[in-house]
């Protein structure tokens, strides 16, 4: 086999970009059989995300990405993921020992980015915070599920089983996040995958895929040479809700404690 | 003892409704429990699969880095290297698969680097934002800069 220029640069961005196994599964994927590509093992994954705050410019590509990647319907209250915008006024010198109180928004979730609304003031604090199904290791979702049709997968992703939910909305008000909606073109409930589609062919999720900035990543825990272990390692992470004992895996730096 | 016979031709019966009550319930939970329920876990093994069958719509950037290397190299050279090709251009999984059947679009540039640029309290100090209005003077944001190598 002959390797000229082209070919090559191809070959070395491949490999460099995509994890081996995935640069192997990838022309299957192109082909559209991505069934055929070589093994997936369950066994050996163990699915999380890195969100760095401080990263994120409220774009809101992630969100248009999800919609489109996943078939979700336009309305903002149908989202997989969205994008919140936190706004904390000045603390009042006066009566300092008042609580925050962030003002929230999240316009169409981020989908479009975020017009400015506030101006900034000395001593105001705001920030976005993007927020999607923390794929809890011990889900209260999964545990009310009446039928089984809500579980936690071996690679440690929460799926649904859309021909076995009965609608009955139990996981929805379960849910700690507010992660999930009921699909209105099928009645039953939708919520993120973690593009299973995707990261179980090799491929990055569809928000990751698209964040400028690097701010999410996708992270395989049971990889020892993923870069998420550094990433862990090297900033100071918290997840939400953590009381809550959920054993969430989606780990946020630089996440303020005004943050719900 | 006699009574005692009697008395197993009421268990008998009593036996045969309970062998045809487990009968019902092993009948009736074969056709409601699906293929699959209880291998992995409390759910339908399955939707694993159907998960897993869904199509794509963004390649990832590798996929478009095989015919375009000229423009992965240029824009890897810049500060957007860290972007990848389809945030700005879109989802093209069918290009990637086809590029005869799905012809890839070129962006409107000035809407797309307003979405990151544009001045925001909540965006982090370090990203180089502008007032559009007072930064371009009503021009294309393409004119000065170029999207895969953004420094003028």
């Amino acid at each position: 086999m002959t390797v000229d220029r082209r070919r090559f640069l191809a070959d070395a961005t491949k490999y460099l970009l995509l994890t081996g196994a995935a640069a192997e599964a990838w022309p299957f994927v192109a082909e559209g059989r991505p069934a055929a590509a070589p093994g997936y093992d369950m066994a050996r994954h163990w699915w999380a995300m890195f969100i760095d705050i401080e990263a994120c410019i409220g774009c809101g590509l992630c969100v248009d990405a999800c919609k489109r990647e996943n078939d979700v319907p336009p309305e903002a209250h149908f989202s997989r993921t969205w994008v919140e915008r936190y706004y904390i006024a000045p603390r009042d010198v006066a009566h300092p020992e008042a609580e925050d109180r962030p003002v929230v928004d999240s316009p169409d979730g981020g989908r479009h980015g975020f017009p400015e609304i506030h101006r900034a003031g000395a001593g105001a604090k705001s920030f976005f915070v993007p927020k999607l199904c923390n794929h809890c290791a011990h889900s209260p979702c999964v545990q009310v599920c009446p039928v089984g049709a809500t579980f936690e997968s071996p690679d440690g992703v929460v799926l649904v089983d859309k021909d076995w939910c009965l609608g009955c909305r139990y996981c929805v008000q379960a849910c700690p996040y507010g992660c999930r909606y009921i699909d209105p073109r099928t009645n039953t409930v939708d919520k993120c995958t973690l593009c299973y589609h995707r990261i179980t062919r090799g491929l990055t999720t569809a928000c990751c895929e698209v964040c400028p900035t690097e701010a999410r990543r996708l992270g395989d825990l049971k990889n020892p040479d993923d870069p998420i272990h550094e990433l862990l390692r090297a900033h100071k992470v918290q997840v939400l809700k953590p009381n809550m004992a959920t054993g969430a895996k989606v780990y946020y730096a630089g996440l303020d404690a005004s943050v719900r | 003892m006699r009574e005692s016979i009697r008395d197993a031709e009421h268990l008998f019966r009593l036996v045969l409704l309970f062998a045809a009550g487990l009968l019902l319930f092993l009948l009736v939970r074969a056709l409601l429990v699906p293929v699959g329920f209880g291998e992995l876990g409390h759910f339908r093994s399955g939707a694993i699969d159907d998960n897993r069958g869904r199509p794509l719509r963004y390649a990832g950037r590798a996929a478009c880095a095989e015919c375009h290397d000229d423009a992965a190299s240029e824009l890897a050279a810049g500060r957007h290297a860290r972007i990848g090709c389809e945030s700005c251009h879109g989802p093209l999984a069918a290009h990637a698969a086809d590029p005869d059947a799905a012809a890839a679009m070129l962006p409107e540039a000035t809407p797309l680097c307003v979405r990151c640029h544009e001045a925001n309290l909540a965006r982090p100090a370090g990203h180089p934002q502008v007032e559009p209005r007072e930064h371009a003077d009503g021009s294309a944001c393409a004119d000065c800069h170029r999207p895969h190598l953004p420094a003028v």
